[in-house]
């Protein structure tokens, strides 16, 4: 009873915190300077002021400011973005729509890349703390981090694609003769298109990640567990991968959850480089065109999941530990 | 470069060299074969196929392929029947009536006829369509479709730009949208043309692809499609050049100088270049105290060395500007005043405006102030950064103190231009073929985001911007346009600087470019690939 009356509290919670990120959002929004109309109209001699008027009424922006957040939360209600002010008209969610699968594709498979590199690698920095290896993946992984990533992708198109001609540039999957591939042949293409884009997109993640493991790792083989398992007389391997690298896991773990967010996010820069067409870009072409709709449908599900991915940490805290459980009751 | 964009549609860019390749390639005896495909790239996305409601370059150059118009510019500029046979106008100047071809079909099997143009001049006039088309539909009194096969418009007053605005823009297949929301049609994704293309694919924000459309009312082009990839990175596309992803894309100064000596290239790729329709300018606010004389604006144009900046910003790829056109138009008059390199003009001229070092510091000053002023640009174009670089150094050689501050887009035209809160200004304007300045220089355009931005007022100039719209003759238009580029010459309300050039390159294997005054790209249903060297082989 006591955790439902807590899992309630904390939903009803989430309601203002979200109006709040919207309307804060939505304010900012339009305090930059420009219009969508100076982005589609100045400097264009065919445009008169009277158009200009017409088309700041058709996008609803003659209107004060809280009138139109209203609008726009009425909309949302309803389940309802609204429709990009670009040229093109769309419904917003149909463009965050078809965006979205290769944006989830690439985070999850980087993701997972720099899960699977960083964390042996953490763990062997640790292991062996203050040798040759540990130095080394230290500086490599700290150039990776520092190395701006268009720089990095630049360098590996021209060695792969231009000089060894081993791997395409840019786009998805090839240009001509996809429609006639087989299957495997389709899965195969896709592959290679994005073996540069994952890579380059991870080497800056790997840094983080990878010191974050090593000073967990570090601080469990201080544990006296650890020295009880060794005294007892365990092989070093069972040591350490059985006793040790469970348990300095665990905040590794709470990382990947507060990595949900980030899914959906995606990174102008490389997706720009290496021609994706995923959210990051939409985002940027929409801040640069002050399409506001679509920016606002975007916060909308970044938001949601933020605050779904907090909740979901709350509720494994809870069930994990009961005193924040407690706390939560006493109105915390 | 966003406005550039906007303006770029009615843009036609014209050739200034390397004929002889090309027109060797007219010569092959074996006949023009059908087949292959040219992959084109491009920096953006279109954003809507139907051509009044998209303001980019990139809608509009799809659009074009897809929608005629009822008239169009030929490759020596004339303006020449496309989807209308001909047409006659009135003695008086007011009325055009178009005579429309027969036995046009959409796509889908319906006829052109007057009712398609008569909905699209409702369509674009109507207050309720969000366009940037509409100005010079709004100068129309009176448009009427008496038969299937004839359009007639009739005008307030007689407008020479009026025959040119009849291009795609209007042409639309009204049995689709008649009685539909424009906005929302699917023809904005999904158009159903009557060009040489048809649309067959659009992923967003990465490709289009055009093939060829086999009842196109002239012979269908010989290249079975046209695609263009859309990379947002200029160093990614030129590494898609190099390994072989891309037929045709356009180079900056510096790639096409120094990085296609290589063996690759010289095999693979010709490379073209012409003056493009559009030039670089430093303008001066006319309401500063500093620009009201002529004699200042003077003596900073000899102090600028043109030729310099086009060595060092476009590596010699332009010429030096003279006045609003560039050399090659017809419209464009030589014999104005000219502003060679000259220091010394520079500072006598200056020194009789009353600007004189007095107190021995190096820069000149008047009534206790210094000779200082701010150059504005817009972030992000390093040819119009590098060129204020130079100006600042060679102002320094003469006295004047020059700051330079590069501004974001949206705030630059907000805050800066459109508040009229700036000294100078470096920027550029893309101009179509017709020689109309009315939005640029006339008084009554000096109001706030009117383009008139640096307040120059003449009445002459006026006079003549008037009667160069009411005009029709060319050789006349000719005397008026060439007169106010005299006055501008003499004024200097800009420093004109420079027409840089397109540098395009594209693959070999394409036989029948023509470069001609309008570019390259006019005459595209007509390139062909030989059978033996097609590349794409199409189902």
């Amino acid at each position: 009873m006591g955790f439902l009356l807590f899992l309630a509290k904390r939903l009803l919670v989430l309601i203002p915190t979200f109006i709040g990120i919207t309307l804060i959002s939505f304010v900012v929004m339009h305090l930059a300077p420009g219009e969508p109309m100076t982005i589609q109209a100045d400097f264009n001699p065919k445009m008169t002021p009277e158009m200009r008027e017409r088309l700041r009424a058709q996008y609803g922006l003659d209107k004060p400011l809280m009138v139109q957040y209203a609008t726009w939360l009425k909309g949302l209600v309803r389940l309802d973005l609204g429709r990009s002010f670009s040229a093109d008209r769309r419904p917003v969610w149909d463009k965050i729509k078809e965006r979205l699968p290769v944006t989830i594709l690439i985070n999850l498979l980087s993701m997972g890349l720099i899960f699977a590199v960083a964390i042996p690698l953490g763990v062997r920095s640790a292991v062996k703390r203050g040798s040759a290896f540990d130095h080394m993946s230290t500086v490599l992984v700290f150039v990776g981090y520092a190395a701006p990533s268009f720089w990095v992708a630049l360098l590996l198109m021209l060695l792969f694609g231009v000089k060894l001609g081993w791997l395409p540039i840019s786009g998805l999957h090839s240009m001509m003769g996809y429609g006639e591939m087989a299957g495997w042949e389709k899965a195969l293409d896709w592959a290679r298109h994005l073996v540069l884009p994952v890579l380059v997109s991870s080497i800056g993640g790997l840094a983080g990640l990878s010191r974050y493991m090593r000073s967990s790792m570090l601080e469990v083989l201080r544990q006296d567990y650890i020295t009880t398992a060794r005294a007892k007389g365990l092989p070093e391997k069972k040591v350490i991968y059985r006793h040790a690298l469970r348990n300095a896991l665990l905040p590794v773990i709470t990382i990947l959850g507060l990595s949900v967010p980030a899914l959906i996010g995606g990174s102008v820069i490389f997706e720009s480089i290496f021609a994706i067409p995923g959210i990051g870009q939409l985002m940027w072409k929409s801040v640069m065109a002050r399409d506001y709709p679509v920016l606002m449908g975007n916060l909308v599900i970044v938001s949601v999941l933020t605050l779904l991915g907090n909740l979901l940490a709350d509720i494994g805290y809870a069930l994990a530990d009961p005193r924040i459980r407690a706390q939560g009751e006493e109105g915390g | 470069m966003r406005w550039m964009a906007a303006a770029a549609a009615f843009v036609v860019v014209l050739l200034l060299q390397a004929p002889g390749a090309a027109a060797a390639a007219g010569l092959d005896p074996v006949g023009p074969d059908y087949g292959d495909a040219i992959v084109v790239g491009s920096i953006g996305d279109a954003s809507n196929l139907i051509p009044m409601l998209a303001s980019d370059a990139t809608s509009h150059e799809i659009a074009g392929y897809i929608y005629p118009g009822l008239v169009k510019y030929d490759k020596d500029l004339n303006l020449v029947g496309e989807l209308a046979k001909g047409w006659e106008i009135s003695e008086d100047g007011l009325t055009i009536t178009f005579h429309l071809r027969k036995g046009v079909r959409w796509e889908d099997g319906e006829e052109f006829t007057s009712a398609d143009v008569l909905y699209g001049f409702e369509t674009i006039t109507d207050p309720k369509t969000p366009t940037a088309y509409a100005g010079d539909f709004l100068e129309v009194k009176k448009a009427e479709a008496p038969d299937r096969y004839t359009f007639r418009v009739t005008y307030k007053e007689p407008f020479a730009p009026a025959l040119s605005s009849w291009s795609n823009v209007v042409v639309l297949p009204s049995h689709l949208l008649k009685g539909k929301e424009i906005t929302k049609s699917p023809l904005a994704r999904h158009p159903v043309g009557i060009g040489p293309f048809r649309l067959k694919e659009w992923k967003s924000q990465e490709r289009i692809v055009l093939e060829a459309n086999p009842g196109y009312y002239d012979g269908r082009p010989y290249l079975d499609r046209y695609v263009m990839r859309i990379i947002p990175d200029p160093a990614t596309m030129f590494l898609e050049l190099k390994s072989g992803g891309l037929d045709w894309m356009g180079l900056s100064p510096i790639q096409y100088s120094r990085q296609t000596d290589t063996r690759f290239f010289k095999e693979n790729f010709k490379k073209y270049k012409y003056l493009s329709f559009s030039y670089t300018y430093l303008g001066y606010n006319l309401r500063s105290p500093l620009f009201k004389d002529k004699r200042v604006r003077q003596a900073i144009s000899y102090a600028i060395d043109k030729e310099e900046i086009i060595r060092g910003v476009l590596l010699g790829y332009g010429v030096a500007a003279t006045g609003p056109y560039k050399p090659d138009a017809w419209y464009y008059n030589p014999h104005v005043r000219r502003y060679p390199y000259d220091p010394e003009r520079a500072r006598e001229l200056l020194e009789e405006a009353g600007w004189v070092d007095r107190d021995g510091d190096g820069w000149l000053d008047k009534d206790g102030r210094r000779f200082s002023f701010t150059i504005i640009t817009n972030q992000g174009n390093s040819l119009r950064a590098n060129t204020a670089q130079i100006i600042q150094y060679r102002l320094k050689q003469v006295g004047i103190e020059v700051k330079i501050r590069p501004i974001e887009w949206t705030a630059f035209i907000n805050d800066f231009i459109d508040k009229r809160r700036f000294e100078a200004v470096i920027l550029g304007w893309t101009l179509g073929q017709d020689p109309d300045l009315f939005d640029i220089w006339h008084s009554s355009k000096t109001g706030e985001k009117q383009l008139n931005f640096i307040g120059y007022s003449n009445p002459e100039v006026d006079r003549l911007l008037v009667e160069g719209r009411h005009t029709f003759a060319r050789e006349k238009r000719k005397r008026i346009y060439g007169r106010i580029q005299e006055i501008l010459a003499e004024e200097q309300p800009y420093t004109f600087l420079y027409v840089p050039m397109a540098l395009p390159v594209i693959h070999r294997r394409f036989r029948g470019i023509e470069p001609a005054p309008a570019g390259i790209s006019y005459n595209l249903i007509r390139w062909w690939v030989p059978k033996a060297e097609q590349r794409y082989i199409m189902p």
